[in-house]
């Protein structure tokens, strides 16, 4: 059953969105045939403290635990962030968000190796997310850029026991990443398929091809994007892919655990 | 070498159903390679989209190609050569492939080119006007052009960055004021103001060229917002949305699906898919509907009109 690893609640600083709330992700869920999703909480990514927001998130998800998994946001330079990585735990937080960019924090930073080892020890895999817009409609104080792949190699080669999923990935950070790591190291990344261009230049069927369906996972970044481009995209693979099985958010759970 | 496309990409019929089901389908945002476009996977490329069009349920593809896209001229400041030729290679795929029509792609700089190509290619089966990012499109170089597809009855295309806010390499890009200026002293042509997703602040786009009937918004790019469709049905309603894709197959699907959700009417998704298209393009331009359907349903030039 798929589940939908790149969604949010709340509200976006640069732009309207309509109606950002668990209820209504639940409903669009149900319509699409999306078994649950893994959620986020939009504005925390442009808090300086994410903890209040974590706070909104678990509230927010809590009336739909059967659909909705919260991922809270973990920021490893704010001080006592193990208190938050702990909380997430104990709530059964498959994994936690980071964004590195937003907060300053460069593709070498300490802080965030520490969170991706905590997180491997933990046994919650750690969540990143590429962009949540085209570069070419940011906001003029939206300048931060994209996370850039040596922080993904970076924290892919921290630990054995760090599970990473990327979110909003395009193709060129892909190969850049999965051909920068060693089997071992890529065999812990997962990449969902909400940025990577179906045909005609069929960019999610090459890396199907390349780097195998098994290492890519459902996503869509609602409310952000349309909830029906993923399936869209895996309904326009080439016959010989047709079919082709994702990885699974219950093998991530496995094998970060 | 003539463009073309492999053999089993072109023609028949798909065993597949169609996922965006039988209503008629026109994709008015195509591009097609050609061997000189210093890509060698050029067939692949072309045989993709048709592959996709078929699963997706596209009966029409109106397709231009931008000279060599960069290959040797810049892909939005093509020279007359390049310009020659990828017209050349773009009105061999229509006449090769039923399910292909062509722009014809023009640079407004070099303005006695232009008008011959258009001149030349109109006479070869092209149907619309493609401009890129040559020129700001409020410039008066674009008039002569605008006056000449007036008198053909042909739509012109635009590429359009959505609230331009800079300069951007590699184009001299307009925005939707820009083109509403141009459209304005145009009132008889019919202005498709390219992928609305395609990159920039659509929202922007939106007020600038509400009040403007000539120009119809294109639906394609790879932009996906949430709320964009909502607000564009809002602004200009479904008789001046336009369907298509440009070159992320995928999102067009996610939008013709998530069109049904924002609440368009069955005839309102039916102007969407095709009907405006052809009451925009000139008459006898989809002889493929017409074959499937009989041509009165298309004689009705004004039938999208009757729509809203």
């Amino acid at each position: 059953m798929t589940v939908d690893v790149n969604t949010f609640v709340g509200g976006y600083p640069f732009r309207h969105l309509p109606h950002p709330d668990a209820a209504v992700l639940v409903r669009v869920l149900e319509r699409e045939g999306v078994k649950g999703a893994w959620v986020g909480h939009l504005p925390s990514a442009f808090y300086r403290d994410p903890s209040p927001g974590n706070e909104a998130l678990l509230e927010q998800v809590a009336p739909y635990r059967g659909a909705l998994s919260a991922v809270p946001t973990v920021r490893p330079d704010w001080p006592k962030w193990e208190r938050e990585l702990a909380a997430a735990h104990d709530a059964g937080a498959p994994a936690v968000r980071a964004y590195p960019p937003q907060w300053g924090l460069g593709s070498s930073d300490a802080s965030m190796r520490a969170l991706a080892a905590a997180c491997g020890e933990a046994g919650v895999a750690l969540l990143l997310t590429v962009r949540f817009e085209d570069l070419r409609q940011r906001h003029s104080m939206d300048g931060v850029g994209d996370l850039p792949p040596a922080t993904i190699r970076a924290l892919a080669r921290v630990s054995e026991a760090t599970h990473l999923v990327i979110t909003a990935a395009g193709r060129a950070t892909v190969e850049e990443v999965h051909w920068g790591l060693t089997p071992e190291e890529r065999s812990r990344v997962w990449w969902d398929i909400s940025w990577i261009w179906g045909p005609p230049d069929d960019d999610l069927a090459h890396l199907f091809r390349t780097v195998g369906a098994g290492r890519f996972v459902y996503g869509s970044g609602w409310p952000l994007r349309l909830t029906q481009t993923p399936r869209a995209n895996l309904d326009l693979l080439p016959d010989e892919l047709a079919g082709a099985a994702l990885g699974s958010v219950g093998q991530i759970a496995r094998v970060a655990r | 070498m003539a463009a073309r496309t492999s053999a089993d990409a072109s023609g028949t019929a798909s065993a597949h159903r169609r996922l965006a089901g039988e209503e008629p389908l026109v994709d008015m945002h195509a591009h097609f390679f050609h061997p000189d476009c210093g890509r060698d996977d050029w067939v692949e490329r072309n045989d993709a989209r048709l592959r996709a069009g078929e699963r997706i349920g596209i009966d029409v593809h109106i397709g231009s190609v931008l000279g060599t896209f960069g290959f040797t001229s810049p892909t939005y400041f093509p020279s007359p050569r390049d310009v020659t030729l990828g017209n050349d290679a773009m009105l061999a795929l229509a006449r090769a492939d039923r399910r292909i029509r062509a722009y014809v792609a023009v640079n407004p700089n070099d303005t006695s080119h232009a008008l011959d190509e258009i001149a030349r290619c109109a006479a070869r089966g092209a149907i619309g006007i493609k401009l890129a990012a040559s020129r700001r499109a409020d410039d008066p170089l674009l008039d002569p052009i605008a006056e000449d597809a007036a008198r053909r009855g042909f739509p012109i295309l635009h590429h359009i960055w959505q609230h331009r806010r800079r300069e951007w390499p590699g184009q001299e890009a307009s925005d939707g004021v820009e083109y509403g200026r141009l459209a304005k002293r145009h009132p008889t042509v019919a202005f498709i103001l390219a992928h609305i997703g395609g990159g920039g602040d659509w929202a922007h786009t939106l007020p600038a060229v509400e009040d403007l009937p000539n120009v119809v918004l294109d639906l394609s790019g790879s932009g996906v917002d949430r709320g964009m469709l909502d607000a564009a049905y809002r602004a200009v309603g479904a008789e001046r949305l336009i369907w298509g894709c440009d070159i992320t197959m995928e999102t067009g699907l996610a939008k013709l699906r998530a069109l049904s959700v924002v609440g368009l009417s069955a005839a309102e998704m039916s102007a969407v898919r095709w009907r405006n298209s052809a009451r925009i393009f000139p008459a006898g331009a989809f002889r493929e509907l017409e074959a499937r359907l009989g041509p009165t349903r298309l004689a009705n030039r004004d039938v999208g009109n009757a729509l809203v």
